[in-house]
């Protein structure tokens, strides 16, 4: 995994609320055995109309809207576990994205794959929508150890969460398979003495 | 303070806690099927780790599966190469793989409780969110991403937060035609799509206590349409009839001393939840969604709701729908039973049940497509085969097949479907389809009459 500590980037909004891993990446193109190339069917049905053409009333096809930060409507990510989801987010370029509430599933595929979900209030999160919407060079800045994201022209900030292990993880490019792997032997103990409640 | 049976469940997996981080969850079962494992395989053999437990993981293939001819080879070239890639992957790590075509393949969170490898007491996983079906046998069982699948393979462990604890108790007695879908359906529309995230979910009351296992892995399915990580139930003599004499069950002595363990599986009655609901069942009636979410649900006989908000409209004018229509008499030309949700025999028996004697209408294309061979094999016994077929009725081998369309089972563009599956996001059952979730029983009466009628007035 990639580890990073602090990105400077332009946002892409996307004022639509429970976007769900359907429209994230369409089930059609979850036949693939690798993880890589997903990017280019990301958001697919929205980006594209059924004949293949493409959809330019879809922000993404906006060349004005570009960056490293995606925004969203709350409750983003709901619905499968596909982890393609996260794949197709990390495959076209996002490496973070930033709504007022995350589906569970997702956010743990997000943090395994080295994308940051960053969750706002619901207010910070209309004025950097709003912002971003209006102004596509806004610059937002998001530093990890300090665990802030600020709005570069207003300076407007806010902290968000993270998980101090998962935070580690990122900063430092380790992951989860790292550390069990290591602790196997504790793995084993568990297993001999297990016992019913 | 006492435990809730979450907390029971879950302290007894713990290996161990990570400081001021997650803990490491030790998982019992791990069950997997096409889509979600071949990276899961190549990331352990990139970082060359076997496998470590692969007596205690077992496969199917089910997302990609065709529902005809399972006997031939697999026509689309990309599904053909994952149900391939799947048999390869578990043949070289010495997995149990109930793949196309062997009398127990079908969709995972069918057929693994109907083998009986689903027990109360256990932690289960497997990289597809309806996981959480599992936890109506008081299983603690969640959907995971495919990192945390070559997580699993690598270690039998997961290193997830505790969720939260909420509990919705539904007490009384429900009204005639309102089944387990409806129920759940209902809680959902009430509660909300992200009222569960960051919690797992214990369904009480008499109403779950009445329930038969069909039931309530019905509405421990849908726990995760609430963004919950799972919901649970306590185990009792009716999930203990239901295990028994199954094939990987315990038997004879062990089964009687698993039972006593069993029977310790409850929530003490001093213990507290991070949230509680209650709800009454006479308030509940048979439902359906209009929209593009599972929490956007209705009674039959009500109104689509107005509320001014951009997501609201927009799911509203995908489905072709205003605010304040009425469902009643939209015609209808595809109804889809089957899914996880709703493809086990007792959902068959309510289907069979109504249509009997009578003929689809002319406009339908109706699918019933069974959960498993083992269904499969029942409807055949049982004589609803012949039932279905007389009314017009084609029935499938199993799969998940519309339910996410990845075979070749899809929903035409602008076509509304009434389903018995779990999900209406846009396109779920092929491209500009438009779906409405029902239960067995409702989605019966439309395939019947060819729009949907309020089915509280024929009862
Ligand atoms: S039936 Fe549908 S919801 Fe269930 S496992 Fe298959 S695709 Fe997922």
């Amino acid at each position: 995994m990639e580890k990073f500590t602090k990105i400077i980037s332009t946002a892409v909004p996307l004022p639509i609320e429970n976007i769900d891993t359907d429209q994230i990446i369409p089930a059609r193109f979850l036949k693939a055995t690798d993880r890589e190339g997903f990017g280019k069917n990301l958001f697919r049905d929205w980006r594209f109309h059924k004949d293949n053409s493409i959809n330019d009333d879809f922000i993404l096809n906006n060349d004005a809207y570009f960056g490293k930060i995606l925004i969203t409507g709350s409750n983003f990510g709901c619905g499968s576990s596909r982890e393609h989801a996260a794949w197709a987010i990390h495959d076209y370029g996002f490496k973070v994205v930033v709504s007022s509430f995350f589906a569970d599933i997702f956010k743990g595929n997000a943090l395994n794959n080295g994308i940051l979900p960053v969750q706002v209030s619901e207010d910070f999160l209309q004025i950097l929508l709003k912002t971003t919407l209006s102004n596509p060079k806004s610059l937002i800045l998001i530093d990890i150890e300090q665990q802030t994201i600020t709005l570069e022209e207003t300076k407007q900030s806010e902290k968000f969460e993270i998980n101090p292990y998962k935070k580690l993880c990122i900063q430092n490019g380790y992951d989860d398979i790292d550390y069990l792997v290591s602790i196997k032997d504790k793995i084993e103990a568990y297993e001999a003495k297990k016992i019913e409640l | 303070m006492g435990k809730t049976l979450f907390d029971k469940v879950w302290d007894n997996h713990i290996v161990t806690t990570i400081e001021n981080g997650p803990q490491v969850l030790y998982i019992d079962k791990h069950l997997i099927h096409e889509v979600t494992s071949p990276q899961a395989f190549k990331e352990l053999e990139n970082r060359g780790i076997q496998l470590f437990r692969p007596k205690q993981v077992v496969a199917t293939a089910d997302h990609n599966t065709p529902t005809k001819d399972q006997h031939l080879p697999v026509k689309d070239a990309l599904s053909k190469k994952q149900l391939e890639q799947l048999t390869e992957n578990c043949k070289k790590n010495q997995i149990e793989l109930y793949g196309l075509g062997h009398k127990y393949n079908g969709i995972i969170h069918v057929i693994a409780p109907e083998l009986g490898i689903t027990q109360p007491g256990m932690t289960m996983v497997c990289g597809d969110s309806h996981t959480s079906t599992h936890g109506a046998f008081g299983t603690i069982a969640f959907g995971i991403g495919t990192s945390q699948v070559a997580q699993v393979f690598a270690s039998q462990c997961v290193i997830t937060e505790k969720p939260k604890t909420m509990r919705i108790t539904v007490n009384g007695k429900l009204s005639k035609g309102v089944l387990p879908k409806d129920v759940i359906l209902y809680i959902i529309s009430k509660l909300g799509t992200n009222s569960g995230t960051g919690y797992f979910i214990e369904y009480a009351g008499d109403v779950f206590e009445n329930m038969t296992m069909e039931g309530r892995m019905t509405v421990c399915n849908m726990s995760i349409e609430m963004g919950a990580r799972g919901g649970i139930i306590a185990p009792d003599q009716t999930t203990f009839d239901y295990i028994e004499g199954r094939k990987f069950a315990p038997k004879n002595e062990d089964f009687n001393k698993k039972v006593t363990f069993w029977k310790t599986l409850k929530t003490d009655t001093d213990a507290v939840f991070d949230a509680e609901y209650q709800f009454n069942a006479s308030d509940i009636s048979p439902m359906i969604t209009y929209g593009t979410n599972p929490g956007m649900g209705i009674k039959i006989n009500e109104k689509i709701p107005s509320e001014n908000n951009k997501s609201f409209e927009k799911s509203l004018q995908y489905m072709g729908f205003e605010k304040g229509d009425s469902l009643i008499n939209l015609p209808v030309n595809y109804v889809f039973i089957g899914s996880c949700t709703n493809s086990r025999i007792e959902d068959f028996r309510v289907v069979a049940n109504y249509i009997k004697g009578k003929q689809k209408a002319k406009n339908v294309n109706a699918l019933i497509v069974p959960g498993s061979h083992l269904v499969a094999k029942q409807i055949k016994e049982e004589g609803l085969q012949t039932i279905f077929e007389q009314a017009g009725f084609k029935l499938r081998q199993p799969g998940c097949s519309a339910c996410l369309a990845m075979n070749d089972d899809k929903i035409p563009e602008g076509e509304y479907c009434v389903s018995t599956s779990n999900r209406n996001f846009e396109g779920r059952q092929g491209q500009g389809s438009k779906t409405l979730l029902a239960s067995p029983l409702l989605a019966a009466s439309v395939a019947i009459e060819g729009k949907i009628i309020d089915i509280t007035k024929v009862l």
